[in-house]
This record gives structure tokens, C-alpha cells and sequence, in this order.
């Protein structure tokens, strides 16, 4: 496991534990006593360490290189996942990924951005950043769910949508507007989770949804703090300064009504427990799912719309 | 007084003379004349304006603020602005070298406008129209919660009047002070699109001058007419962010309007001079208006709920925020 620079300190003292029992075991001494009083201190200081993350560190776990992503999260929430491939108009775009699963025996449609664990498989899937083929490889199967009235799922983990030539001559910034208006008129539920890195709108494109929850330790913003620190401060380095400032954490974005419910991570992030955190995330999607499945198209249609219309804060 | 005490006096006064004269034209050089940033031609001001600010000699478009955008494309006198009570505030008490609060302010001060975008009702050829002109001269045009909410407005108007809806944009993206608020701006537009799309109303951009980002990625490139105005610079990314990433630099006429049309982006490539008649006639061309009244009572019983509750809202975040602080 790959340790972040904050959890240090914990580690150091892991580290200690770890030589009074090897030291127990090589003389007679008893160490009990003294191992027991550590292992108390680091648990007590894991406990206090994560439950007052900064928004810099939260970032760290949200781009942590081993944080579950799309596969490690479908294998364990979803059963009989087939993965549909390409936009059928020249592109597999494989920073996004998708096709219809069921969750407890209730037929889905997943879609998701992918991000590779090995730099080999972060190649092939460009980091998780979506070309616009990508968003319409979305498209193509929301389409897909709301004719075969499936509700769609999505799980957002991305840094954005790509900046590049290839990107603009095929109109990024076409590809994701057309997804939001057409996801504002499907007719099935959408429930959108950010699981990781929720950047700009990359992804927005994948988030105009009935329901949008959040991971505890994931991160929603319009610009990277990076990108922000380098045009407001002109100095990329500033980014933790940036990341205070925009408001991006799980607890801020519910306060501000951009998200419905946060999903609890197991203690210091997803990476440190798979099975816990797809188990809470599986929770939150049957409890949503069921509310939202006993609605008529109409309905659906017209909460989403009016979810939308209300954000926002303007003077009185 | 000897007489070349005379000549010497007569000296000094021409030369003061001539100094206050020069100072005199000086001033008046900067006032009357710019420099084309395409051709670099010295240009009478005057003979600028009278030309729809487009450079007489090599045809640049210079970038122009929503007051003239409106008199340029407009029936003389026909724009009526609506929603100028919606106004921006400070929810999340942003502050990088600045704070938000005082680059409001002194956006307002510098342009005498209330927020980036100014929306009404107006008429083309006698047409009538509701119209959202975005103004890149405050705050880079960026969208944040009041141009998102009088956009949004101005196309529900659309639908309740069943008239066109016309968006002009210029604008550097989404309003970064607001953060996620801004970002929802973008679902915002679109949601309120894919309503007029659903009515069937007519909705046509005009991307001007910069369009980038979250207004490229939202309601900017949903028209379902969208015209760009010559030489405009319409993207995604910025330049140099793409350049940073892809590290390599960029052709010339990358993200030109131009090379949007190249590439099948945009329908309609026009200079200013053509625009206005240009929309005269698409105008024209897709009459009668037919709009499904279903779609248009949905909008108005959501509309109608949302004045009341955003204002609600509003008042109780601004109370949590206190609290917090």
C-alpha cells in the first residue's frame, strides 16, 4: 500500500510496534504492556488524523494510485456485467466504460469513466480522461438503458474531460453540453456517484442525474485546484490554498445542496478496504434505486429539471 | 530689449508653444486612433465604429461589449432588459489575491454593469426575439449563479412568449469564485435547453469572441443553429493548457471560427456586417413557430416554484455560512 505524506506519523509508529515485537519475541522480557499502550496511541491517532482531513489531503486519497476504480467497483456491486464497447462511429474511446449489469437481480445500466491502476493500463485508458467519442459512447448507451427502461448508474473518477487537438477539432465541449440536455430528458432514474476525482465537465457530462452522491473522501469541483491556483494566484503551487478556497469536499457540497448524500469510506479511504466500500456503495444505490423506480418517466423528467434549475446563489 | 534679446524671447514662446500643441496632439492621437492587432494599420477610431468595429482594412473583428453587440443586431431602440434584479453575492466567501466580493465590485465600477450577461426581450426586422448577450468585459464574461439564472430565465420567457430564444456569447467559461455553484450553472442552461428543444422553440447561438469552457460545454453549442462570428476564438480547453498537456505548439487558426467550421462544429461562418440579416432571415425561414403547450405549462409550474424557494434558500445558506465563520 502505497503510504500518502500525512499518514507518516501513523506509519513510523506502525513501524515501532511492529520492532517491540520482534524484540519480545527475541528475549524473555515481557512487552505486552508496552506494545498494547502503542497500538492504543496509533489507534487513537488514526482515528483523530482522518476524521480532520484537509481538503489537500482528501485529495490525495481521491487520487490515491491504488483507490478502487470502475472494475474493482462493478465486480462488487453488480452481478452478469457485459462491457459494450464504442461510440459506432470509428471510436473506442477507453477512458469510459459501460454496459447493462444487475444489482441485487434489478437490471442497471452502468457507465463510468475508467482509470487504469499500472501506467501500462492508464495508457490504454488515457488516465481516465474521456475524448468527446468517449461522452458519446455515454450517450449511446443511456440511450440504450432508456429503451430497454433501465435505470442508469454512473461512477465519476476523472481529472476532466481531455484537453487536446484531436479533442477540439471533434468538439469537446459539444459532446459533454449535448450529454447534459439529453440526460435532462431521459426518461429512466439516473443516480450519479463521484467515487474519486469529480473535475469540471468532465464530469458533469456524466452527472446530471435524479440523485448525485458523493464518496466521503471525494472531491467535486469546476477546475482542478491546480488550475485555479495558476490562474488566480499564477502559481500552480498554491493549489492547497486553491482547494480550501473552492469548497470541493463531500461535507462543503452538501452544505451547498450540489449533492444529495455522501457515502461513507472505510477509515483513511476505499483503498484500505474494497469489499467495505463497494458494501455502503451497493447500500446507497438499492436505497435510491427504490425510490426513484416507482416514479413515472414524467416525473423523473421533472425533478431532474427542476433539481437543476434551483441551484445556484444569488443575492436577495 | 536688444534684438537678440527679442529673437530670444520670440524663441522660447514658440517653443512652448509648440510643446503644449504636441502635448495637446498626443492626447488627442490616443483618443482618436487604434491600431489593428491583425494588420497593425493605424486607424481613425471613428472610422472603426462606423464600421461595426471591424477593421477597414483587413476585415479584424474587434471584440465589442454587450451594449454595442445589442444596438449592432438589435432594431433600433427594440431591446428591453429584463431580470436586472437578479444579482451576484459571495456564497462561499471566495478570496485568492482578491476578494470575490471586491472583484464584483470593481467589475461593476469598470463596465457599469451589473453582471456578465444582459438579457430582454428585443426585435430583429420587426421579429421579436428573447435575447441573452453575454459581456466579456465583465469578469471575462464567466458564467456564475446570475448568468445561469438569467439565462435560464430569458429562455422560460422564450417558451411563455413562444418566441425564438438567440444566446450571444463571449465569455472565458465557468466563474471559478463560485466553484461548484458555477459548474452547476452549465446542468442549469442545458436542463433549460433540452426543455426548449422538447417544445420545439427555435434557439440559435452567435459565438463571439471568446467562448470557452463551461459556456463551450453547455448551452453555447446547443443552438440548434449555431453561428460563429468571423475570426472569433471558440474552444475547450485554453491554448495553453493544450499545449502544456500535448507539449507541442499549435497551429495558428487552431480554435478560430474557422477552423471550427472546418472541422463541421458550426453551421454558419458570418462576419458582423451579414449577422443581423443572417438571423432576419433564418428567423424567417422557420416560421410559423409551433411549441407544444405541454412542455411550456411544465416550465412555468417549476419556474414559478423555484422563485420563491431559491430566494428561501438563499437567506438560510447565507445564515449557515455566518455560523461556520
Amino acid at each position: 500500500m502505497l503510504m500518502l505524506r500525512f499518514e507518516k506519523p501513523l506509519y513510523d509508529l506502525r513501524a515501532k510496534i511492529n520492532e517491540l515485537e520482534e524484540m519480545g519475541k527475541r528475549s524473555d522480557k515481557d512487552m505486552t504492556k508496552e506494545i498494547q499502550h502503542f497500538e492504543q496511541a496509533a489507534e487513537e491517532f488514526a482515528e483523530e488524523l482522518y476524521a480532520n482531513l484537509t481538503p489537500s489531503q482528501k485529495i490525495q486519497i481521491a487520487r490515491h494510485p491504488e483507490r478502487p476504480n470502475f472494475k474493482d467497483l462493478v465486480d462488487r456491486i453488480s452481478e452478469n456485467f457485459v462491457e459494450f464497447h464504442g461510440d459506432r462511429e470509428g471510436t473506442d474511446d477507453r477512458a469510459i466504460a459501460g454496459g447493462p449489469a444487475t444489482i441485487d437481480g434489478i437490471p442497471v445500466m452502468i457507465v463510468g469513466t475508467y482509470k487504469g491502476k499500472s501506467t501500462k493500463d492508464n495508457l490504454i485508458h488515457n488516465f481516465g480522461m474521456p475524448q468527446p467519442q468517449g461522452y458519446r459512447k455515454a450517450l449511446r448507451l443511456f440511450k440504450h438503458a432508456e429503451r430497454f427502461n433501465m435505470p442508469i448508474i454512473t461512477l465519476i473518477d476523472t481529472p476532466g474531460a481531455y484537453p487536446g487537438i484531436k479533442a477540439e477539432e471533434t468538439a469537446q465541449g459539444t459532446a459533454i453540453a449535448v450529454n447534459l440536455a439529453e440526460l435532462a430528458k431521459l426518461k429512466v432514474p439516473v443516480i450519479a456517484i463521484i467515487t474519486g476525482e469529480g473535475c469540471s465537465g468532465g464530469a458533469l457530462g456524466l452527472a446530471v442525474a435524479n440523485k448525485v452522491l458523493m464518496f466521503e473522501h471525494a472531491y467535486y469541483t469546476v477546475i482542478s485546484p491546480e488550475g485555479c491556483a495558476s490562474i488566480l494566484w499564477r502559481d500552480a503551487a498554491l493549489a492547497d490554498k486553491a482547494a480550501e478556497a473552492l469548497k470541493i469536499t463531500a461535507d462543503d457540497l452538501l452544505k451547498f445542496d450540489i449533492i444529495d448524500d455522501i457515502i461513507k469510506e472505510p477509515r483513511g479511504g476505499a483503498h484500505y478496504d474494497y469489499d467495505l466500500t463497494a458494501k455502503n456503495l451497493k447500500k446507497k444505490i438499492l436505497k435510491n434505486l427504490k425510490e426513484l423506480m416507482s416514479k413515472s418517466a414524467d416525473e423523473l423528467r421533472n425533478e431532474r429539471y427542476e433539481k437543476f434549475r434551483t441551484k445556484g446563489v444569488i443575492a436577495k | 530689449m536688444t534684438i537678440k534679446d527679442w529673437f530670444n524671447k520670440r524663441k522660447e514662446l514658440q517653443i512652448a508653444h509648440r510643446e503644449l500643441e504636441e502635448a495637446q496632439i498626443d492626447d488627442s492621437i490616443g483618443k482618436l486612433w487604434i491600431k489593428c492587432y491583425n494588420c497593425n494599420a493605424q486607424l481613425l477610431k471613428k472610422d472603426v465604429e462606423d464600421n461595426l468595429d471591424v477593421c477597414p482594412q483587413c476585415n479584424y473583428h474587434f471584440r465589442i461589449n454587450s451594449e454595442k453587440r445589442i444596438q449592432q443586431l438589435f432594431d433600433e431602440g427594440s431591446f428591453k432588459e429584463m431580470f436586472t434584479d437578479v444579482l451576484p453575492t459571495d456564497p462561499l466567501n471566495f478570496e485568492d489575491t482578491e476578494t470575490y466580493k471586491n472583484r464584483l465590485k470593481s467589475a461593476k465600477e469598470k463596465t457599469n454593469l451589473n453582471e456578465a450577461v444582459k438579457c430582454g426581450e428585443a426585435k430583429i426586422d420587426g421579429e421579436r426575439v428573447s435575447a441573452a448577450v453575454m459581456d466579456f468585459e465583465y469578469m471575462g464574461g464567466s458564467m456564475g449563479s446570475v448568468v445561469g439564472e438569467k439565462i435560464t430565465r430569458a429562455m422560460e420567457y422564450a417558451l411563455q412568449e413562444k418566441i425564438p430564444m438567440i444566446a450571444v456569447t463571449a465569455s472565458g467559461g465557468a466563474r471559478m469564485q463560485e466553484s461548484a455553484l458555477s459548474l452547476m450553472q452549465m446542468a442549469k442552461t442545458s436542463c433549460a435547453v433540452a426543455r426548449l428543444n422538447e417544445a420545439g422553440l427555435l434557439y440559435i447561438t452567435v459565438l463571439t469572441e471568446p467562448t470557452f469552457g463551461g459556456v463551450t460545454a453547455s448551452f453555447a453549442t446547443l443552438g440548434d443553429i449555431i453561428i460563429a462570428e468571423q475570426g472569433a476564438r471558440i474552444g475547450f480547453a485554453g491554448r495553453r493548457v493544450i499545449e502544456q498537456t500535448i507539449k507541442q505548439s499549435l497551429p495558428s487558426d487552431f480554435q478560430t471560427a474557422e477552423y471550427l467550421m472546418k472541422y463541421g462544429q458550426i453551421d454558419i461562418l458570418s462576419t458582423r456586417k451579414d449577422l443581423k440579416a443572417t438571423i432576419s432571415n433564418l428567423l424567417k425561414l422557420h416560421k410559423p413557430y409551433v411549441v407544444k403547450e405541454e412542455t411550456v405549462k411544465k416550465v412555468k409550474e417549476v419556474s414559478e416554484k423555484k422563485t420563491t424557494t431559491a430566494k428561501k434558500k438563499t437567506v438560510s445558506k447565507k445564515k449557515k455560512v455566518k455560523v461556520e465563520a
